[in-house]
């Protein structure tokens, strides 16, 4: 077979135009990690079962490692690094904080980025909702009270189950 | 993963032609699976096939019969939320909600969702003996730690299990499921579109090589006043099923009029038993009735050394999955028991 | 106004902002020019020997640039001692690609270094090994009869051996009017942080290595290194500021350190290697155990006799241990004990430390036994534990350094609403759901280390701490900047900590809840001795005003020292900065625990828990719909990030009574689900009302902040509570973990 060649590709991420270089083999992941040193999305399984690379990708959240870069040519994207609105952060990184609600903070981009793609999609509305709805999200710490804590203060008129 | 050739084809058509023109050429949709599969080494390509792009095969509208046809590259959180899906095929709903997570549901298509592998253990790990993956090889399930395999259905050379919560309703709700090939379209009944093991356990489906589905049709019956999905697992979510069961039922005051009830995690495929269906027609709808019919389905049921257990969960789970579809407002996020 | 003290305050972590916006860097986040890409190709058989390996195709591959085995790897330290880390047990510690021998599944067989991590991925796939097969053994149940003593050794100074029998156990076991036994087993668990393990190594110009890795103890991998690869300690550095989950997995250097370091070294160039997660099954694990218990009572309740036996795998090449039988008796008295621990070795890595290791395994069969005998006696459980109250440790007849275990028990009884409890077994029950109540008592020793710690009043008057510890998550940054502030009476934007790095000031390895207990002490005599100094300068200044004071004279608070009498006579901390010419003033200390006091004494922190299931009748499923811990653990210096901890601690519990478990295929001699998808870790949807209580408790014993650490504590007392709980919702004791649901069909 002939072998594969480089693909350049365009990405909006966090509304910023990139141009970038890629073999088909390259994960979104890792185009965002290795390619683009935006490290706020992480990796920690790269088979779409714990939710840490967790992105919004056209205004949907997606798992970012199951996902080629060549397949989002043309995409808009948010991570982590997108969130906040220059020094002023999104209300639900300011709960995660004030609830305390991660530790070794692995988890932290990917369960806000789902938390916000969450609360657009609109389909959560009490506590046991938005547990089923975010548990595509792991925390290995145990901070999983903090973080439901954080995005149900968030959520105005969400009520505790 | 090795390297491949990728290209995003304009039309099914076109997608057809070059699966069908070069080998090793496969597709991807959402890539939920696929991808999985290819980090793992556990299927290669030389080229890989986007058929995101082909502009139709997205919708969901209805159909001349009254039914719904479901697009083939739909997401399979698009067809949960659709207001026709959520108001006429409730169970279908909540199958597919009952699987995966939020985020892979944007992402996994329709087609895509019956396409997946299993979650064997030993499929998925490259250096045992699996027919499925290599065949010829052995399977090492049979003799090793099977309390997630098959009891149902299940052949000398595979015990594997089906892992798509979607297929179990779509199963119950006796889809169609529409493809294109080169030789053109058909269209396959649910019941005939996954395999059973036998002696070529490596198949999973009836897809001939180089078709593709187009799409998935429901029939008018939606089952959409009584009908219910369990499943159990070893977590609350976010996990695959040791059993679930889809249940739909038609009531006249408190006799059942028409009933489907399909069973995941227990065979190769979503496992629908006519015959215990038909035995509940005219029956009262309460346990009684259940738990004879759950006997029906179960009957020449296979336990392997760690999961007989499967074959009285599977029981209950169909008695209280008929319960539960007796009171559909009592059903809880992620398919867990309730009343 | 004066600056009130931080410790006891409940504040939000120092790196809050750093986690939210995605800006923390881990280790396998570090840029490096001309960076390339490791990837560890793992053995496919069990044991026995690589007879050819062939990397000639994954050479020819454009990009790659050298594929490391056993037959072309530097040659490096020959000794055992020399691999040996901090948190070595006995016996010879991996040396990876030091042969072809083969002593586990999944053991790293080589290295492909490539310019993209998806070309060394694919490139590992393309080594050609052909071995030879030896039989093996995995299964601990199936070779209890090779069991024996582990050898000593230094790491087993903090894990001591069981205490010896006293008096006649079984002559008062069968004597006794109330008995209870069982055998208990738990499988192989793996930590399974959610960060894959991963080493960026920078080769720098001189040949120095600045090495970003993820680990629990910088000053560990930084000797482990210079040892392995005969560099000197100077020129090696350790840094790793930011750690996703580690719950043990980091306190030994993991092969990925030892991959990038040879690498980078062969190469002279940056190297990254990273784990995949089927690779996170390929090292340290809980080991599975088998445990044996049998307690008697009289007719009062009292214990009269105490066995525990603990069956633990280890491998082949090292004595790993842990503490699971020594506990009984420290919680319960009784005349009459026998306490054994065996290891057996069999074809699987080393055990590693895993959360609460020891206690929470222990604890199962100790507080399950104990819930055993509450029934056989008719008795409440509580009751029980508190008739059997020891008021001193009477496995070694010392005191407790202190022990408010009784007010975890009555506060936690009072809060739960223990007393709603009706005794029977499938007496409670909510709809078509068995309730049942269950509770258990938990145990953690406290522990100091040696650490230093370098304390800096800056140019600009603030105070800058040092010290090579990391931070995994437990907020160690947070509760170190609190005990330096309160030091010099500064509040916290006033003091900053800088940690995570081998250059800094020697910390031990980040584990056993003695962190706090360790660094901090060290923190604050770093803090008590920059006072000193601080005061000594002041008082040089002040002249003839100051002559004749003494330190207690004076108040630190503000970034001032004052006259205790007299706040207006003060200078600040920048002008004697300026009298100082500028210059910081700094001072490095080293902080010892007090060994000849503390042997005096038992120290640990207690708590209870107490859990409320729900078990669906006809199905089985299980949700632990409340659980409270309350807490003695000594001084509690941020009660919010010590809550996380706990909380973190009671989900861990939450999930080895429930969900997580490795599974072994024996006769393959490997494990079955290396994912995250069928290793279940609890997902939100798991988890329901979880809350926390802290006692207060005081301790002058301990160390001089009082503190007993919280890093385990929470974890210990939940699972017997939900084994308890489940058999009083049910009726049934399934005494093997996790409780799958479908046993109680």
């Amino acid at each position: 077979m002939a072998a594969p060649e480089l693909r350049s590709i365009n990405l909006n991420i966090n509304k910023e135009q990139h141009v970038l270089q890629v073999l088909p083999w390259v994960s979104l992941l890792d185009a965002l990690r290795d390619h683009l040193q935006l490290t706020g999305t992480k990796k920690g399984c790269d088979h779409g079962q714990c939710g840490a690379c967790t992105i919004l990708c056209d205004g949907k959240r997606i798992v970012s490692c199951l996902t080629l870069a060549v397949m989002k040519d043309g995409a808009s994207i948010t991570t982590i690094e997108g969130i906040a609105d220059g020094e002023q952060l999104h209300p639900l990184q300011k709960a995660f904080i004030e609830h305390d609600a991660f530790q070794c903070g692995y988890c932290t981009p990917g369960q806000i980025c789902s938390a916000i793609g969450m609360i657009q999609e609109g389909k959560a509305k009490t506590r046991a909702e938005v547990k089923e709805l975010m548990s595509g999200n792991l925390c290995r710490c145990g901070a999983n009270i903090g973080i439901i804590d954080a995005i149900m203060e968030v959520m105005e008129g969400g009520s505790n189950e | 993963m090795n390297n491949f050739d990728y290209q995003r084809a304009g039309s099914f058509d076109e997608a057809i032609r070059q699966i069908t023109a070069k080998n090793d050429t496969k597709v991807v949709a959402g890539g939920t699976n696929i991808l999985d599969l290819l980090k793992y080494f556990l299927t290669s390509a030389d080229r890989l096939i986007d058929i995101n792009h082909t502009g139709n095969h997205h919708d969901i509208r209805e159909t001349e019969s009254g039914g719904l046809h479901l697009g083939a590259l739909a997401t399979n959180a698009e067809t949960a939320y659709h207001p026709l899906v959520e108001s006429r095929y409730p169970l279908l709903a909540q199958s597919i909600l009952a699987g995966a997570s939020a985020q892979i549901r944007n992402m996994a298509t329709n087609g895509g969702n019956l396409l997946q592998r299993t979650r064997c253990y030993y499929f998925y790990d490259a250096s045992s003996p699996c027919n499925k993956r290599e065949p010829g090889s052995g399977c090492s399930a049979i003799p090793g730690y099977n309390r997630i395999m098959a009891i149902l259905g299940t052949s000398e050379h595979c015990i594997a299990v089906y892992p798509s919560d979607m297929s179990v309703g779509l199963a119950a709700l006796g889809a169609v499921v529409n493809v294109r090939g080169p030789q053109g379209d058909r269209s396959i009944p649910f019941s005939e579109f996954h395999r059973l093991p036998g002696e070529t356990p490596h198949l999973d489906n009836n897809l001939q090589h180089g078709e593709l589905i187009t799409g998935i049709d429901l029939p008018q019956k939606g089952f959409a006043e009584n009908y219910s999905y369990l499943k159990l697992r070893d977590r609350n979510s976010y996990a695959f099923a040791l059993i679930s069961v889809a249940t739909g039922l038609e009531l006249d005051g408190d006799i059942i009029k028409d009933a489907r009830i399909a069973l995941g995690g227990v065979a190769h495929k979503p496992w629908r038993i006519p015959e215990a269906e038909q035995f509940l027609t005219g029956k009262p709808a309460v346990r009684e009735s259940f738990a004879a019919c759950a006997d029906i389905v179960l009957q020449g049921a296979v336990p392997y050394k760690y999961n007989s257990f499967k074959i009285e969960m599977a029981k209950r789970a169909i008695i209280r999955n008929g319960m539960m579809a007796l009171d559909p407002s009592s059903q809880l996020p992620g398919a867990q028991p309730s009343v | 106004m004066s600056v009130q003290p931080s410790i006891g305050k409940s504040l939000n972590r120092l790196e809050g902002h750093l986690k939210v916006t995605g800006a923390a860097r881990y280790a396998g986040e570090y840029p490096g020019e001309n960076l390339v890409y490791g990837y560890i190709a793992n053995s496919t058989i069990t044991k026995g020997k690589i007879k050819s390996i062939n990397t000639k195709t994954a050479l020819s591959l454009k990009g790659v640039i050298e594929v490391f085995t056993h037959k072309n790897r530097p040659s490096l330290a020959w000794f055992d001692f020399q691999y040996a880390d901090m948190d070595a047990p006995p016996g010879a510690a991996f040396k990876p690609l030091a042969d072809a021998e083969i002593k586990y599944n999944g053991q790293p067989i080589a290295l492909v270094v490539a310019e993209t991590f998806e070309l060394a991925r694919y490139a590992a796939t393309l080594i050609n090994v052909e071995y030879e097969e030896d039989t093996f053994e995995t299964n601990l149940i199936d070779n209890l009869d090779k069991a024996r003593s582990p050898k000593l050794g230094l790491a087993t100074f903090l894990k001591p051996p069981p205490t010896k029998p006293v008096g006649n156990y079984q002559k008062a076991y069968e004597e006794s009017y109330a008995k209870a036994s069982g055998e208990f087993y738990h499988g192989t668990e793996h930590h399974n942080p959610l960060e894959l393990f991963a080493t960026t190594t920078i080769y720098e110009k001189d040949g120095k290595l600045t090495i970003y890795d993820k680990t629990q103890g910088t000053v560990n991998c930084q000797i482990y290194v210079a040892n392995v690869f005969g560099l000197k300690y100077k020129n090696v550095q350790v840094i790793s500021p930011y750690v996703g989950g580690a719950f043990g997995s980091g306190l030994r250097p993991q092969f990925q350190l030892f991959f990038s370091v040879m690498a980078a070294l062969e190469l002279k160039r940056p190297v990254r290697v990273t784990l995949d997660r089927h690779q996170m099954f390929t090292f340290g694990h809980r080991p599975p155990t088998l445990q044996r218990t049998h307690f008697g009572a009289d007719t009062t309740g009292k214990i009269q006799a105490l066995h525990h036996a603990a069956y633990a795998e280890t491998s082949r090449f090292e004595d790993y241990t842990e503490v699971v039988v020594n506990w009984s008796n420290v919680l319960y008295p009784s005349k009459n004990t026998l306490m054994e621990y065996k290891i057996v070795p069999l074809d699987v890595f080393s055990p590693l430390d895993m959360r609460a290791p020891g206690g929470s395994t222990g604890s199962h069969a100790i507080e399950s036994t104990m819930d055993e005998l509450s029934y056989a006696l008719n008795i409440d459980p509580l009751e029980l534990r508190l008739i059997n109250y020891s008021e001193i440790d009477e496995s070694t007849g010392r005191p407790f350094s202190s022990k408010e275990l009784r007010q975890c028990y009555l506060q936690g009884a009072e809060k739960f609403g223990w007393s709603k409890r009706s005794p029977q077994t499938r007496s409670m029950k909510r709809g078509n759901k068995l309730v049942g109540y269950g509770m258990a008592t938990g145990i953690w020793e406290t522990m100091q280390l040696p650490a230093r710690a370098e304390a800096q009043l800056t140019k600009d008057g603030k105070l800058h701490v040092l010290s090579a510890i990391t931070d995994i998550g437990t907020g160690t940054l947070t509760v170190m900047t609190q005990i330096a502030a309160d030091e010099l009476g500064l509040s916290m934007e006033d003091v900053s900590f800088s940690y995570g790095d081998s250059k800094m000031p020697f910390a031990p390895i980040q584990g056993g809840s003695f962190t706090v207990s360790t660094v901090g002490s060290a923190i604050k005599a770093a803090g008590s001795a920059l006072r000193h100094k601080i005061y000594k300068k002041a008082q040089a200044i002040k002249g003839s005003a100051w002559k004749n004071l003494k330190i207690e004279d004076v108040v630190f608070n503000g970034g001032c020292v004052s006259l205790k009498k007299n706040l207006s006579d003060t200078i600040s901390f920048r002008e004697i900065i300026a009298a100082n010419k500028g210059r910081m003033i700094k001072t490095t200390n080293l902080s010892l625990p007090k060994s000849f006091k503390l042997k005096k004494y038992t120290r640990a922190a207690h708590s209870a828990a107490f859990v409320e299931v729900e078990v669906d009748e006809e199905l089985g499923v299980i949700n632990v719909t409340r659980a409270l811990t309350t807490v003695a653990a000594g001084r509690i210096i941020n009660p919010k990030t010590a809550r996380s901890q706990i909380l973190g601690g009671m989900i861990w519990g939450i999930s080895k009574a429930l969900r997580e478990e490795t599974i072994t295929d024996h006769e393959m001699g490997k494990y079955m689900n290396q994912n995250l998808a069928e290793y279940h870790i609890p997902v939100h949807a798991d988890l329901h009302e979880l809350e926390v209580v802290f006692v207060e408790e005081k301790d002058d014993i301990v160390n001089e902040l009082g503190t007993k650490g919280v890093g385990e504590i929470g974890l210990v007392a939940i699972p017997p509570a939900i084994a308890n709980a489940v058999f009083h919702a049910t009726g049934k004791r399934i005494n093997q973990f996790p409780i799958h649901f479908d046993s109680l069909l």
